[in-house]
């Protein structure tokens, strides 16, 4: 059976979806880190996960084939049209939740785009063969930062603490698996991220023991982001980073 | 210490070194200098590192809303730049003996100054571009000059800067080109970011050669190589041709080309609003740098937690080797 290139597209939206969503959060830290160096290494991040977005949101456009460009989705979809995994869209927060929610992402993306380099969709192998090389240093930044702040002061550990507690009920999100994505990891294109998530809960459990910090107990999980139900963060996000394109639709910038 | 040596042994160290100046040889961090240079560098490039760092702000201002992708990269990038030159210069002052914690705290005690031109609004897209091609562009003016100046780690860290800042002005001009290419709200936002631009861009250059008060000293040890006046001119004879190019009017009712100096007239700046904008009346003064020092103290607990980690690590590792 051979896949559609809706589903493709549809699929290639979801991971820029992620990635937009992310990277402009990250953007929102720009001269408000904790000190410069950090302040330019949160901008390089920011700016791997907009580039991938371009990627993934380029190549819908070209299985779209309708005139779509990568700034067609990231600027004209309104919120209930995004689909991306909640956690990339909560508020920054403190930089320990800020870093707790790369952490979590980093493990999860790494091992996500790993497998998608495998895919027999040539341009998602490629994508992903670029992100890997990005998550594997992005990762080794976030889990540096669980062990520094988890393990440094007293206030660094409760924030830190805080931060994984109430980050903790998005990640099962990550490794949910709809019709759309069991067609695709079916035919070899999408990852099947199911299978993801034990290593993903060993390797986050050793981090937090590692970093003084206690596992939650896992007691709720929240949902609906590939679907479009987000939690309110992401229209408010969305008025800010469409603001121009919807002031004055149709131009070129 | 200086004071502690006799006057004519500084006297005489003093000739030797303004003979090395006068050779064009650059002087480098362990070298003898006198007091006053040492000083005076450190403003300066203290005064330059600040203003990077400042001068992420209103930029920054418009890094979640940059209308296309591409654009919020382009721009992501550059206010990284300006981040990484704001280290560079601070590395340059710590060469000369002042530290970057002494640099940010006299910056957060009014002491330490910034360009001026940060303390504007960046009000719409528009400015982003202004701020680009006109505010990089009268930077890139005074920094080409100052890639000769005689301090050897400034002057090197100008080269490597000034490399950046070219692509810094040309991202901001063809921000500008292609609204002056779209709608005529595009132009019209485009004109109206340079006529608030425009001005504050001159006023970067400084006082009137004359009214300078750190100049004469200042080019007799060849910190700076050009005077005020003679870069703003350079800055006005680059810009008119650009604006032209574009279909920008500069908003200068005097601005006129004199073919006997080969060079542009052009009008008198507001001194006053000069006066008033570096003495703390700009509209975001106070709200630039309350935001300096409130990211400052936000990231304290962020800085203690490293110091701490770094402190439990040295320990473990003190403790496994015993």
């Amino acid at each position: 059976m051979t896949v559609s290139k809706d589903t493709i597209k549809r699929y290639s939206i979801r991971l820029g979806d992620d990635a937009v969503v992310l990277g402009h959060r990250l953007s929102e830290w720009c001269s408000s880190g904790p000190f410069l160096e950090e302040d330019l290494a949160l901008t390089n991040v920011a700016l791997d996960f907009i580039g991938r977005a371009r990627m993934f949101y380029g190549y819908a456009a070209e299985l779209a084939d309708d005139g779509s460009t990568e700034d067609t989705y990231a600027y004209t979809r309104d919120n209930r049209e995004f689909t991306n995994l909640l956690i990339h869209e909560l508020k920054n927060g403190d930089f320990a939740f800020t870093m707790a929610r790369q952490y979590f992402i980093d493990v999860y993306s790494l091992a996500y785009m790993e497998a998608l380099q495998n895919s027999s969709d040539e341009t998602l192998a490629a994508v992903a063969d670029k992100a890997v090389k990005e998550s594997r240093y992005h990762l080794r930044r976030s889990h540096d930062w669980m062990l520094r702040l988890g393990d440094g002061t007293e206030e660094s550990r409760s924030r830190m603490q805080r931060a994984v507690d109430d980050l903790w009920g998005y990640t099962p999100e990550m490794f949910e698996m709809d019709a759309l994505e069991q067609e695709l990891a079916d035919a070899g294109i999408g990852v099947d991220a199911a299978a993801l998530r034990d290593d993903w809960e060993q390797t986050v459990h050793a981090t937090l023991v590692e970093a003084t910090l206690e596992v939650p107990e896992g007691d709720w999980a929240v949902n609906g982001g590939r679907q479009g139900m987000h939690t309110e963060a992401l229209g408010h996000m969305l008025s800010d980073m469409q603001f121009v394109q919807r002031a004055y639709p149709g131009l070129q910038w | 210490m200086s004071q502690d040596v006799p006057q004519a042994e500084l006297d005489e160290l003093e000739a030797q070194f303004q003979a090395r100046i006068d050779a064009e040889e650059k002087i480098e961090p362990k070298d003898w200098m006198p007091e006053a240079y040492r000083k005076n560098l450190v403003r300066q490039i203290s005064q330059h590192a600040h203003s990077e760092v400042i001068g992420m702000q209103p930029e920054g201002n418009w890094i979640t809303r940059a209308p296309t992708l591409h654009r919020k990269c382009i721009l992501l990038a550059k206010v990284q730049d300006e981040g990484g030159h704001g280290l560079y210069l601070y590395s340059a002052t710590e060469t000369l003996g002042t530290s970057r914690e002494e640099l940010v705290q006299a910056l957060h005690d009014g002491v330490a100054k910034y360009a001026s031109i940060f303390n504007y609004p960046a009000l719409t897209w528009a400015d982003i571009g202004a701020i680009g091609w006109l505010v990089d562009g009268a930077a890139i003016v005074n920094q080409v000059s100052l890639q000769r100046t005689s301090y050897g780690p400034y002057s090197r860290g100008m080269i490597r800067i000034c490399k950046e800042e070219s692509f810094h002005q040309r991202q901001g001009y063809h921000i500008m080109m292609t609204l002056m290419q779209g709608s005529e709200e595009q132009r019209a936002m485009a004109q109206d970011a340079l006529d608030r631009f425009w001005w504050p861009s001159m006023m970067m250059f400084g006082p009137h050669d004359a009214e300078s008060a750190h100049s004469a000293r200042s080019m007799k040890w060849k910190i700076k190589r050009q005077s005020n006046d003679e870069l703003r001119q350079k800055f006005v004879d680059q810009s008119v041709a650009q604006a032209e190019e574009i279909g920008l009017k500069i908003p200068d009712p005097e601005l006129k080309w004199n073919e006997e100096r080969g060079h542009y007239d052009f009008g008198e700046i507001d001194w006053e609003e000069f006066s008033r904008v570096v003495s703390g009346n700009g509209p975001c003064n106070r709200q630039r740098l309350q935001h300096h020092i409130r990211v400052h103290e936000e990231g304290q607990w962020v800085r203690d937690a490293i110091a701490a980690h770094e402190e439990k690590k040295r320990q473990r590792a003190g403790k496994a080797a015993a």
